[in-house]
C-alpha cells in the first residue's frame, strides 16, 4: 500500500532543469532516503513535495489525493510533516510550548470558550501538555522543557524539531538532514528515534547526507544525480550500483 | 489640588485614546512585527464613518457599528491589496507600505468625506460629572471604559485562546507556524481586521471630545506609537500603561508648563525610551542566535 507517490516531479530555475521526471514512492512505516552529491537536486525535490515550490511538472499523491503544490499548513492536516536542516522552531518560545504548538490542530475549540477558560478548553490544554511532555519524554529533552528553545544545542534543537512534528501525529514525515551538524552520539540518537517512529507506522522521507546514517536506517534509497534518479533499491544494492559509486567518487573510480 | 486632579484626569482620557491606538499597533506587531502607521487612519476613519452615517439618518450605536466594522473591512483589504503581495519583503519595506496607505487612506477620506472638523453628540450627555473639586466628562468614562474592556479581551485572547498564541506562533517564526498547521495568510488577515476595528472604536470613543477631520490621523499615530514604545512593542501590558503614562505626561506638561508644549512629552518620551529602555517597560528580550 502506497502512502506517499512521487510522480515525475520536475522543476527548472532560469531555464535550467534543477530536478527532472523523478518518481518513487514510500509505504507506511517505511524509511525512504533521499541521497545524492551536492547540488544533486535533494532539498529542491524535498521543497517540491511539502509545497514550499510550486512543480513545473509531475504530481505529489498523498494517501490517493492529488496534494502537489499545497501550503504546508493544509499538508499538515493531511498528516505530512517535515522538518528544515536549518531549523524553524519557535526560538522565543520555551522546548515545552514548542511542542504544545504542535498540538495545534487537535487543541482547537471554540474561541469563545477558551476566551471563558471553560473546562472543556482547560482539559483541551492539559491533554495538549501530556502529549507534549511524552513526546520530549521520548526525544529525551523532559529536562528542558522549561527552557527556552534559543539556548539549546543544536542537536536538541533537532530533537524538539522532531518531537514538534510528531505532535501533529503525521502519517508522513518528511526529514531534511536529521543529523547534520550533530556528533556521533547525537547522530546515534537521532537514528534510534527515527527508527522507532517508523516502527509505530509512520511513513518517513529523509535527506541526509551521513551515509552511514542512510545505510542503517533505510529501507529503501532514491540516488539523485544532476536533479535526475540515477538508481533506487535497497542500501546493499545501492551501494554496488556503477552509476551511484560514479556519481560520489568521479567517473574514473567506478571505470577501474 | 483639585487642579492636579483636574489634570489627572484630562491626562487619563487622552491616556486611554493612546492606549487604544497603541493596541491597535500591538496586534498587527504580534502578528507580523510590522508597525502599522496607518493605524491613526483607522481612528481617523472610525470618527469620521459615524459623523456621516448619522448625518444620512443612522441613530448612534448604528453608525458606530458601521463605522467599526467599515473600518475592519478597510483593514482587510489593506493586508489583501498592499501587505501580501509584499509578502516576504523585510519589515522595513512593508512599514513603509503602511506609511504609504496611511497617506494614500487620508487623501480618499479627503475626496469621499470633506475638509471640515465634525463631531457628533456625546454617548451619555455633556453634564460633566464632579469628583472631589475636579469634573469629568461623562464622554471620557466611555472612553476609558473602551480602553479597559478592549486591553482585558485582548490579554484574555493572547494568552488564552489558541487562536491568539497561533498569532504569536505566527509572528515568532512564520514557517513554523505553516509547519504546525496555522493558517498564516488568515491570521495576518485577522489581526488586520482586529486592529482596525480596535483603531474604528477609539474614534468612535473619542470624537465627542476632540472632534474629527479627515487629518487627525497622524498625529494619534505617533502619539499611539510613542506610548506602544514606552510599554514595549507587542505586550498589550505595555500598550496600557505606556498609553496612560504618556496622556497623564501630557496633561501634566499642559497644565503645570504650557500647553505648547504637550506635544513634545510624547516626543521626548520616544527619545528618552530609545536611548536608556529600548525594550519598553513590558518589552520582550529579544535573543537573537548566533
Amino acid at each position: 500500500m502506497t502512502l506517499l507517490s512521487i510522480e515525475g516531479l520536475g522543476i527548472t530555475f532560469g531555464g535550467i532543469a534543477a530536478v527532472k521526471d523523478v518518481s518513487f514512492s514510500v509505504r507506511p512505516g517505511e524509511i525512504v532516503s533521499v541521497i545524492g552529491p551536492n547540488g544533486a537536486g535533494k532539498t529542491t525535490l524535498f521543497n517540491m513535495i511539502s509545497g514550499v515550490y510550486r512543480p513545473g511538472s509531475g504530481r505529489v499523491v498523498l494517501n490517493g489525493e492529488d496534494v502537489t503544490a499545497m501550503s504546508p499548513h493544509l499538508l499538515a492536516r493531511r498528516g505530512m510533516c517535515r522538518t528544515f536542516q536549518n531549523l524553524q522552531v519557535f526560538q522565543s518560545m520555551t522546548v515545552l510550548e514548542n511542542t504544545i504548538a504542535g498540538y495545534h490542530l487537535q487543541e482547537s475549540g471554540p474561541v469563545l470558550a477558551d476566551l471563558l477558560h471553560l473546562p472543556a478548553s482547560r482539559r483541551r490544554a492539559r491533554a495538549a501538555e501530556q502529549g507534549a511532555r511524552e513526546l520530549l519524554r521520548r526525544v529525551g529533552l523532559e529536562r528542558a522543557a522549561e527552557r527556552e528553545a534559543g539556548s539549546l544545542s543544536y542537536g536538541s534543537l533537532k530533537r524538539l524539531e522532531i518531537a514538534r512534528a510528531m505532535a501533529l501525529q503525521p502519517r508522513v514525515l518528511l526529514l531534511d538532514e536529521p543529523a547534520a551538524g550533530c556528533n556521533a552520539v547525537e547522530t546515534e540518537e537521532i537514528d534510534h528515534l527515527i527508527a522507532e517512529i517508523a516502527a509505530s507506522g509512520v511513513a518517513i522521507l529523509l535527506v541526509e547526507h551521513d551515509m552511514k546514517m542512510v545505510m542503517r536506517i533505510s529501507n529503501h534509497i532514491v540516488v539523485l544525480d544532476h536533479g535526475e534518479k540515477i538508481a533506487e533499491g535497497d542500501p546493499a544494492t545501492v551501494s554496488r550500483n556503477p552509476a551511484v559509486i560514479a556519481a560520489y567518487l568521479g567517473a574514473e573510480h567506478a571505470a577501474g | 489640588m483639585s487642579e492636579l486632579l483636574q489634570f489627572l484626569f484630562s491626562g487619563v482620557t487622552v491616556g486611554a485614546v493612546y492606549a487604544l491606538v497603541a493596541l491597535g499597533f500591538t496586534i498587527i506587531y504580534n502578528a507580523s512585527d510590522v508597525v502599522n502607521f496607518a493605524q491613526g487612519e483607522f481612528v481617523m476613519l472610525g470618527g469620521m464613518i459615524t459623523v456621516f452615517a448619522h448625518a444620512a439618518g443612522a441613530p448612534l450605536p448604528l453608525a458606530a457599528l458601521l463605522a467599526c466594522l467599515g473600518t475592519a473591512a478597510l483593514g482587510v483589504a489593506m493586508n489583501k491589496l498592499a501587505i501580501e503581495p509584499a509578502r516576504g519583503a523585510p519589515v522595513v519595506s512593508l512599514v513603509i507600505i503602511t506609511i504609504g496607505a496611511s497617506i494614500f487612506i487620508r487623501g480618499a477620506a479627503q475626496l469621499v468625506f470633506d475638509k471640515q472638523i465634525h463631531s457628533f453628540p456625546a454617548f451619555s450627555g455633556d453634564d460633566p460629572i464632579r469628583i472631589l473639586q475636579a469634573t469629568i466628562l461623562p464622554q471620557s468614562l466611555w472612553v476609558i471604559a473602551g480602553a479597559v474592556a478592549v486591553f482585558t479581551g485582548l490579554w484574555l485572547f493572547f494568552t488564552r485562546t489558541l487562536l491568539g498564541r497561533a498569532v504569536l506562533a505566527t509572528s515568532n517564526n512564520r514557517l513554523a507556524a505553516q509547519l504546525v498547521g496555522i493558517n498564516t495568510p488568515f491570521v495576518m488577515t485577522l489581526s488586520f481586521a482586529l486592529s482596525a476595528g480596535i483603531g474604528a472604536l477609539a474614534g468612535v470613543l473619542v470624537t465627542p471630545i476632540t472632534m474629527t477631520s479627515y487629518d487627525v490621523g497622524l498625529a494619534l499615530a505617533l502619539k499611539g506609537f510613542a506610548a506602544a514604545m514606552l510599554g514595549g512593542m507587542g505586550n498589550p501590558k505595555g500598550a496600557l500603561v505606556g498609553g496612560l503614562v504618556l496622556g497623564l505626561l501630557e496633561g501634566l506638561t499642559a497644565g503645570y508648563i504650557s500647553s505648547q508644549y504637550k506635544d513634545a512629552a510624547a516626543f521626548l518620551v520616544i527619545l528618552g525610551v530609545l536611548f536608556f529602555l529600548p525594550q519598553g517597560l513590558f518589552g520582550r528580550k529579544s535573543t537573537d542566535r548566533v
